[in-house]
């Protein structure tokens, strides 16, 4: 287990996510290729921290940051996904079309 | 160069466990499984970060996302037409450009892992990075810590005004209707068309309060 091989894990955690997050119809699965890119940021932050920064505590602290993204991110994509739904019955991007005027 | 250790079969099992649960989370027909899988895939990666020395890190991963995977499960329930896997599924647009974009991600990050002059100075074993942090946390970095979790308070309150249908007065998306003044009377307030009605204008401002 070296800095190397933990990075290359991260990237390939970021690049299944972004082809989820740009791929998926459904809204929630693109929320998961999101998960998955944050989740490959926040075994990146730690890898670093743990090889690189002596144990600095800030890169801990970086890693507390990612996970509260992740949770902002998960509440409110789940009441858009709730609001959307309720007003125009769409439950999949191609669903909406108005913001393409 | 050090031999194969335990520590690095460790790494090698969690590290292809969390890439193959998480392509197979958009691979599967289920989408209650594809968030198991991604369940499966954080706790993988939670499994490197005890490994890497971050133990409150890993543990608090597990515990955050063993709720969340399990709210999106919930939720894939109540929105997916398919949620069982019963017929094969696959619900994906732009496919070539998502799988080119992924693969550019992933070579282009690699490159640059392979490329730069990675930092060499391990943590040390003995220190003792769980108290580390928590002065860091409610010490030089508090500050930081409060706005998190100003955040998430701001975060909770916009979920539930995005979320909720009924307001007070009645459904949120249709301006408010407050109650009568005596029971059963007539509604208290401006009306949204014609502006009549007792009790007039300080009656409607009521659910700022």
């Amino acid at each position: 287990m070296t800095l190397t091989s933990v990075l290359l894990v991260a990237a390939a955690l970021v690049g299944i996510g972004l082809y989820g997050a740009l791929s998926q119809q459904s809204f929630v699965m693109l929320m998961m290729g999101l998960e998955l890119m944050l989740n490959g940021a926040l075994l990146a932050v730690i890898g670093l921290w743990s090889f690189g920064l002596a144990g600095a505590p800030e890169g801990q602290l970086l890693a507390i940051l990612v996970m509260a993204v992740m949770a902002v991110e998960m509440a409110v994509g789940f009441a858009l996904v709730v609001a959307v739904y309720r007003k125009r019955q769409a439950d999949t991007t191609e669903s909406l079309g108005t913001l393409k005027q | 160069m050090m031999g194969f250790t335990a520590t690095d079969a460790l790494f090698a099992a969690l590290s292809l466990a969390a890439v193959v649960a998480g392509w197979r989370v958009f691979a599967t027909d289920s989408m209650v499984r594809a968030s198991f899988l991604l369940l499966l895939s954080f706790l993988a990666v939670a499994g490197i970060l005890l490994l890497l020395a971050a133990p409150y890190i890993g543990i608090a991963t597990i515990f955050m996302m063993a709720v969340e995977m399990m709210v999106m499960a919930v939720f894939m329930v109540m929105f997916m037409m398919n949620p069982a896997g019963l017929n094969p599924m696959m619900m994906v647009h732009q496919h070539r450009l998502s799988i080119a974009a992924g693969v550019i991600a992933f070579l282009g990050l690699s490159a640059a892992v392979l490329l730069s002059d990675l930092p060499d100075d391990p943590v040390d074993p003995a220190r003792p990075v769980v108290r580390d942090l928590g002065h860091e946390l409610l010490g030089p970095s508090m500050l930081v810590f409060e706005t998190a979790g100003i955040t998430l308070l701001a975060t909770m309150i916009a979920a539930v005004v995005l979320a909720s249908r009924p307001g007070r007065y009645g459904p949120s998306d249709e301006g408010s209707r407050p109650p009568g003044l005596v029971p059963g009377g007539e509604p208290a307030g401006r009306k949204p068309e014609d502006d009549q009605g007792e009790g007039g204008g300080h009656h409607h401002h009521h659910h700022h309060h």
